[in-house]
């Protein structure tokens, strides 16, 4: 038995019995194991949670945060609704784009950073936000992403 | 009007139990108990507290729905809306980061008040955050029986989706499913979560339960105006000098939200437009913010406080790109489930496109109020309806610059508007082009 099998039983008992409750906790937890949801990985959950891996899919295909594609060891994501829009975070896609030598949507070559546009994040008031590795950088600037960029390329592991 | 902050849910702002205690926290929780569940619910409709979700319902209100456990004898459940995704607002992230037990003490009032014992909080996936300060604050509350009582808090976690924000759609994801919205009735009071009584709030609402039991129904119904009792907190965003948020009483002028709180518009700009609730809501132009912020004022200029976020709009920002900007949110976030709001939504950004390019005519503008009207009313839920109310808005208050467009074959900005070439994550997502137009 793997141990994401067991964790997936631990979050199956927060729900009701015959609930499908967990498919989203589960999903979650394996992808912070493996970094996105292949086919095996599917399998895997939706053995777990006693359903197929179709529906697995089916559910994750619908939510922003599931990866159903591989991406790099960190994950960046800049909000480009209004409120951070018109403070400049195009710029800020732009810088990271350059520095990267990757474009929004993309991973770098070097496989260390997965750059994305985002919607809103919550966080208008202290604009631009930037989700990195799911942890918000706040009244993050255009210069300022240089610095993030060589923080990413050291070797910090990546969060939640 | 007060024209400064007055805070009674963000005050006393700790994240730690000892110090919330320190400070009388839970000791409405323990009044609360002293009252039969009828009473608490009593003292929420004296206190004419309506949620602070956007749909403004009656909190006292919605709580009596809940059929009593002898003629319905299923499990009743609280389910707290933490989903906040609509652009603009974000003060249920400052709510759960920064006075988690006031809003854990929330949640066991009003399980205690709706005969309860399972509370699920459900959580916007990307709130990392304000997820570990809520799971550290419950973890302090592990050996506290004499807080927790029977009452389990779960804390569910979503996983990018605005429409989960929309409760019924929120109860099929918290269920392990797509979140797509049911169509009601039957509403969630009588058939929620796992088809039983449930009571939706939102975090505003239930961080607001303690001071309302804490001082009284009454003392409450004192704050703000007629119609919008208490405080709001709101939230300020865009071209502001400070940005944040901020608990008023309601009523307060949205001029003084804007140039008190806010700090007024930087850069030496000068004011064009407010979002004054969210997204979703009518835009304001500069010449309407001397204006209550409760909900009859606004009501009076057809929009609404809606999730409280205030975004300000200097005069940099075209409206036709504003439209496209949003309009793209709502294409993005449409579930599919509804024809209108599936399709429409997309022709809606289409159009606007079309204009801010040069490439429409005079019809094309005639075109997108026409598929306004036809997204209008006609779904489950309001998603594609907020996208149709804020384009039309935007024609009917900037119908020049529309216009401009057309004459001028583009953007009269000229390549230099605060949202110019702004790239949506719906130019990445999806690899199908851009709707066509056909001419
Ligand atoms: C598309 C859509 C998104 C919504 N998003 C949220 C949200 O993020 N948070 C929220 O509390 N209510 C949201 N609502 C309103 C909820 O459906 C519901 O009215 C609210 O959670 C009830 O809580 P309240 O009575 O305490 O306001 C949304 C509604 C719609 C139609």
């Amino acid at each position: 038995m793997s141990s994401l099998y067991d964790e997936i039983q631990a979050i199956r008992a927060v729900y009701p019995d015959d609930s499908e409750s967990a498919v989203l906790p589960a999903l979650r937890r394996a992808q912070q194991e493996h970094g996105w949801l292949s086919a095996d990985v599917l399998r895997e959950v939706a053995d777990a949670l006693e359903t197929t891996p179709a529906y697995c899919k089916a559910v994750a295909s619908f939510y922003d945060q599931f990866h159903l594609a591989p991406i790099g060891e960190h994950l960046v994501e800049v909000c480009t609704n209004v409120s951070c829009a018109v403070v400049g975070a195009q710029q800020v896609v732009e810088a990271f784009e350059s520095e990267l030598e990757c474009r929004a949507g993309e991973t770098s070559a070097d496989g260390k950073v997965t750059l994305r546009t985002v919607e809103c994040l919550g966080g208008c008031g202290w604009a631009t936000i930037v989700a990195v590795d799911h942890h918000y950088r706040t009244h993050v600037k255009a210069d300022d992403v240089p610095e993030i960029v060589q923080e990413l390329r050291g070797d910090e592991q990546r969060g939640d | 009007m007060n024209n400064v902050a007055t805070e009674i849910v963000l005050k006393d702002a700790t994240t730690s139990l000892a110090e919330y205690e320190a400070a009388g926290g839970y000791a409405a929780l323990a009044q609360a108990r002293a009252l039969t569940p009828e009473q608490v619910t009593d003292e929420l409709i004296t206190s004419e507290l309506r949620g602070r979700g956007g749909a403004f319902f009656p909190t006292g209100r919605k709580w009596s729905f809940v059929p009593p456990k002898n003629t319905l004898p299923k499990p009743h459940y609280l389910v707290v809306n933490a989903d906040e995704s609509e652009p603009g607002s974000f003060k249920d992230n400052e709510i759960l980061s920064r006075v988690p037990h006031r809003f854990i003490e929330g949640c066991l009032i009003t399980a205690h008040a709706i005969d309860c014992t399972n509370v699920f909080v459900y959580i916007r996936g990307e709130y990392s955050g304000p997820y570990e300060i809520l799971v550290g604050a419950l973890e302090e509350l592990r050996d506290r029986k004499d807080i927790r009582g029977d009452v389990t808090i779960v804390v569910h976690r979503g996983a990018g989706a605005y429409i989960c924000g929309e409760e019924t759609a929120l109860l099929e994801s918290l269920e392990g499913k797509r979140g797509q919205p049911r169509s009601k009735p039957p509403f969630p009071a009588i058939s929620g979560l796992y088809a039983s009584p449930t009571v939706v709030n939102n975090v505003e609402t239930i961080a607001t339960v303690p001071p309302i039991i804490a001082m009284g129904g009454a003392e409450f119904a004192k704050l703000g105006v007629e119609n919008t009792r208490g405080t709001r907190v709101v939230s300020i965003s865009g071209n502001v000098v400070n940005g944040g948020n901020y608990e008023i009483e309601a009523g307060m002028s949205l001029r003084d939200i804007i140039y008190d709180l806010g700090g007024g518009i930087p850069d030496g700009r000068t004011l064009k437009a407010v979002v004054p609730g969210g997204s979703s809501t009518v835009i304001l132009t500069k010449d309407e913010i001397d204006v209550g912020y409760d909900f009859e004022s606004l009501a009076k200029l057809q929009t609404s406080m809606g999730s409280a976020g205030i975004v300000v709009l200097d005069d940099r920002c075209c409206i036709v790109q504003l439209g496209i900007r949003f309009s793209e949110f709502y294409e993005h976030e449409s579930c599919g489930k509804c024809t209108p709001c599936r399709e429409g939504t997309r022709w809606l950004t289409a159009i606007l496109r079309k204009l801010e390019d040069g490439r429409a005519g005079e019809h094309e503008l005639d075109l997108l109020l026409d598929v306004c009207d036809r997204i209008n009313g006609k779904c489950l839920c309001p998603l594609g309806d907020s996208d149709a109310i804020i384009v039309a808005s935007y024609v009917a208050k900037f119908r020049d610059e529309f216009v401009a467009h057309i004459e001028e074959g583009g953007c009269p900005f000229g390549g230099a508007s605060s949202l110019d070439h702004v790239l949506a994550p719906v130019a990445m997502h999806t690899h199908s082009p851009v709707a066509e137009v056909p001419a």
